[in-house]
């Protein structure tokens, strides 16, 4: 190679990467200077110095029931969402069903699992509230009083089931292409070794899914745990989820102390970064092995 | 009767009737490859003898036992796939395992079973390795000893060549047949390459559009193939076309010139007939008994192998001689007399 | 490898109960739209919601707002992935780590940090006027796009040979910006418009950059409706149903056409 033609790479090299400047002053001004001023804000006490005060004030029993309930949601329609997807993807791709349905399950997944916020809310009202579709069905037909079993489409259930319409999809989404990765051929030498179809799954399929069910998991309880609007419009402010109480925090100051509200939003950052941490090392660990 | 019987075996697909009439029996401890072009159905008679496909009729009996009714993991057979289908999620020794876990042997027994297959393929360091941290001459290798460790009956080979390169292909293809020798285990082959095929078989059974066309040592396939197709697809063949003159002697009449065949001929008078001729069996000059005349088309120096095309009236056969360092191979344009003995010749059915 | 009875039965099983799952609302939210009219069936609840000022008003904001998004992602993202395929491939990852950033980060914690950053006694009061608060909405839309806008541009511009693209345009005499909008833009139309019809639907209805940066967009009307009345959500989320349908539909239209007219990567 002639020297004439490094130096010049190396020149054209150097200022390479103004062409990422602008992408680069975009995401410092609207996306990481606004969430380091809610972090550093978190441990600033209102004259501007460093404390760990609005931190501790977050294991106040009531900030702490905000952060167990929004938990308890987002494990639960994570779970549930996980296991629902998993089972509508199982079926699909390896369960015999007409190729047919495929495409339009996963067009209709791309379109659920976007159709969070005010209007699934509304959905959910208008079929499981108190005068909603199932509910008067259930009561006409079958005699059953779904709101006599304490159900309540306002409650814990209520929301954890209406987060579901978009946790499913998104599942959906995002395991069947893990599954096609299953190759024929592992099933059939398991089998060609005396494996049943129990001890394939077990030994072989779950095994090598795991990291990508795990991540996935991880996805939806951040997925669920940052949602506002659905509960907003669903709730108002009847159950105090995490969200909510920031949403309301940020409107109207309710917890009477700006810094709490700064580490409240720390707190979920914190939370679904974990979450989300674990889904990229999980996805990482799980390429690796479909080489 | 025979180790492996398969008798009368039927598959279609749909309306498709993919496999016809299959019949084969194995002996114990032979080596039988099932070698024919891609869509002829020999891995679809494979997928039946492994339960993968369940036949639309016949039989498959192992040691006297009727398999078609038994599930593929209550059979007991080894198999190997082209693409290696390693469990990703287990180190080399936890694949070989596999299958004695799943039996419940004691890890004692499993622990010196894989030690055992593991140098049998010569990859005793490996046995912690992960398969995507192997070669695919090493993973199909683990494959075979997987397949092997199971002590199964019948170890069954789909094209577990065909994804490697050439150099690592022969040198497995011969690590195959030396295992397989000394373990004696009853072993069928699916391959579409006719070399691979004739290097390492017992018996090779030729398949083309559903049927076995012929069953034979590799000596009788390439030899004496029994139908055009096994004669085209098995090696190079030149064949050219002829008229009988005299069905009884054998004399017939290709470009204006007479040849004699020295055995009967089933056509009759003034029809056309098929000459089947391997390059290697024609020579330059006149020292065989059938002479012809004609003009060289094409010199090909192939190293140890001079490949000649000839030309005799409006049809071509192509030569094959060895090199000799002292003497020119002719040159192109060039008239010459090639020859060969009439039993080299073989008179092909009608298609 | 075969699959027993009872494998397709339990797989019909769990279809059918996904497919009720999932029909019942839309079903139950259709149905209850339609039941403005004591006694009878009627499209009075959309005749309402259609014919209010309010709904035409924040709708079409809402889609001013969308189609901003679009063009400011466009013109963010495009040349900022072309350029680091082509000279920054070790940048790769930290862009990548910068657009998947908005999935981690909740939207509300966000727009808490817009709120603080650029109000009126701040350097850059934007939310001090109405047209500031609308370019921050934009740019704040613009974010949560990110990881879906940069995903799909850049899985359409993998498999294009960018490399040989533009030095088969640059020997034929071409300047880089003529080569992006001539020759590589055309290229990634459909991974663009795939990006910017899922940009659209979130746009659309986004509910908490809107409502607490005080803007009268579609989101916050919505949320305003259903708080107040019975008949007319049920009849707005069929609409934002529809709406989203028609993003994934249109997603589905252009990769399907693509297949004929994409310049194929070498294999």
């Amino acid at each position: 190679m002639s020297n004439s033609l490094t130096v010049h790479q190396r020149t054209t090299l150097s200022w390479a990467w103004l062409g990422v400047l602008p992408f680069l002053l975009f995401a410092l001004l609207f996306l990481i200077l606004p969430t380091l001023n809610i972090v550093i804000g978190a441990f600033q006490n209102p004259e501007g110095n460093f404390t760990l005060e609005n931190i501790a004030n977050l294991f106040k029993p009531s900030i702490l029931d905000s952060y167990w309930i929004s938990i308890k949601i987002s494990l639960a329609s994570a779970l549930l969402g996980c296991i629902a997807g998993f089972l509508i993807a199982v079926a699909v791709v390896l369960g015999g069903l007409p190729r047919f349905i495929r495409s339009p399950i996963m067009t209709f997944s791309g379109v659920a699992s976007n159709f969070a916020g005010v209007p699934l809310a509304f959905a959910f009202i208008a079929t499981l509230g108190r005068v909603g579709l199932v509910t008067v069905l259930l009561r006409d037909w079958l005699g059953f009083n779904l709101y006599g079993t304490g159900f309540n489409i306002l409650s814990f259930w209520g929301l954890t089931l209406t987060y579901l319409f978009f946790q499913i999809p998104l599942m959906i989404l995002i395991i069947t292409p893990a599954l096609d990765g299953l190759k024929r051929e592992w099933r059939e030498a398991a089998a060609m070794l005396g494996a049943s179809g129990f001890q394939y799954w077990r030994m072989v399929a779950l095994p090598i899914l795991w990291p990508a069910l795990l991540g996935t998991f991880a996805l939806l309880f951040a997925n669920s745990f940052g949602a506002v609007a659905t509960a907003y419009a669903l709730t108002g402010s009847s159950l105090s989820i995490v969200p909510i109480l920031l949403f309301a925090q940020i409107r109207g100051d309710v917890l009477h102390d700006p810094h709490l509200g700064y580490a409240l939003a720390f707190g979920m950052i914190l939370i679904t970064m974990v979450a989300n941490g674990l889904y990229l090392w999980m996805r990482a660990r799980s390429e690796r092995w479909m080489k | 009767m025979a180790f492996l019987e398969i008798n009368h075996l039927v598959k279609d697909f749909g309306a498709q009737r993919v496999v016809k009439d299959f019949n084969l029996s194995v002996e114990k401890g032979e080596f039988v490859s099932f070698l024919g072009p891609s869509g002829c159905g020999k891995t679809t008679v494979l997928r039946m003898i492994a339960g993968f496909e369940t036949p639309s009729s016949g039989h498959i009996l192992v040691d006297g036992r009727d398999m078609v009714k038994l599930k593929p993991n209550q059979r007991n057979m080894g198999m190997v796939f082209q693409a290696y289908a390693l469990f990703p999620n287990m180190t080399v020794a936890q694949n070989i395992a596999f299958g004695l876990k799943v039996a419940g042997k004691s890890s004692s027994d499993i622990q010196a079973t894989v030690k055992e297959m593991l140098s049998l393929i010569k990859l005793e360091e490996l046995g912690e390795r992960y398969p995507f941290q192997l070669s695919g001459g090493q993973q199909q290798r683990v494959a075979l000893a997987r397949a092997l460790a199971v002590k199964p009956t019948l170890l069954l080979l789909d094209e577990p060549l065909s994804a490697l390169d050439a150099k690592i292909r022969v040198s497995l293809r011969e690590e195959i047949r030396s295992i397989q020798r000394n373990l004696g285990i009853t072993t069928i082959f699916v391959t579409h390459d006719q070399e691979e095929a004739l290097s390492i078989s017992d018996r090779i059974v030729v398949m083309y559009q559903g049927k076995a066309d012929q069953i034979g040592t590799p000596f009788e396939i390439y030899n004496r193939p029994a139908t055009r197709f096994v004669a085209s697809f098995v090696g190079t063949i030149n064949v050219l076309e002829a008229q009988v003159v005299e069905p009884s002697t054998g004399q017939v009449n290709l470009a204006d010139q007479t040849l004699h065949l020295q055995r009967a001929l089933p056509q009759t008078h003034g029809n056309s007939v098929s000459l089947a001729l391997r390059p290697e069996t024609v020579v330059l000059g006149n020292s065989r008994s059938v002479v012809l005349n004609g003009m060289v088309q094409e010199v090909s120096f192939l190293g140890s192998v001079i490949r000649l095309r000839i030309s005799i009236g409006s049809q071509s056969l192509s030569m094959d001689g060895f090199n000799q360092p002292n003497t020119q191979p002719p040159s192109i344009g060039q008239s010459v007399q090639i020859s060969f003995e009439p039993n080299d010749v073989l008179v092909l059915a009608d298609a | 490898m075969k699959i027993s009875f009872l494998q397709r039965f339990s797989s019909w099983i769990i279809l059918l109960l996904g497919i009720l799952y999932f029909a019942l609302p839309l079903l139950g939210t259709f149905e209850f739209s339609l039941r403005m009219k004591r006694g009878e069936y009627s499209l009075e609840a959309y005749r309402v919601i259609l014919s209010d000022s309010r709904f035409q008003q924040t709708f079409s904001f809402s889609v001013m707002m969308a189609l901003l998004t679009i063009v400011l992602g466009v013109l963010l993202i495009v040349p900022t992935a072309y350029w680091v395929r082509l000279k920054l491939p070790r940048w790769r990852p930290i862009i990548e780590f910068i657009t998947l950033l908005p999935l981690v980060i909740p939207a509300i914690v966000i727009v808490f940090g817009y709120i603080r950053l650029y109000n009126t006694s701040s350097w850059l009061p934007l939310t001090g006027s109405s047209f500031g608060t609308d370019i921050l909405m934009v740019c704040g839309y613009t974010t949560l796009a990110l990881p879906y806008m940069y995903r799909a541009v850049d899985t359409g511009l993998r498999t294009l040979d960018i490399a040989t693209l533009t030095e088969a345009a640059e020997i034929l005499g071409a300047n880089k910006i003529t080569i992006l909008f001539r020759v590589i833009l055309p290229n990634v139309t459909v991974a663009i418009l795939s990006g910017a019809f899922l940009t659209f639907a979130i746009v659309i209805g986004e509910f908490v950059f809107a409502a607490l940066l005080n803007r009268p967009a579609f989101g916050p009307y919505m949320q305003l409706v259903g708080a107040n009345r019975a008949y007319e959500p049920a009849a707005l989320a069929i609409i934002a149903f529809g709406i989203t349908w028609m993003c994934m539909g249109l997603i589905q239209l252009v990769t399907r056409l693509q297949k004929h007219t994409r310049i194929q990567a070498p294999r």
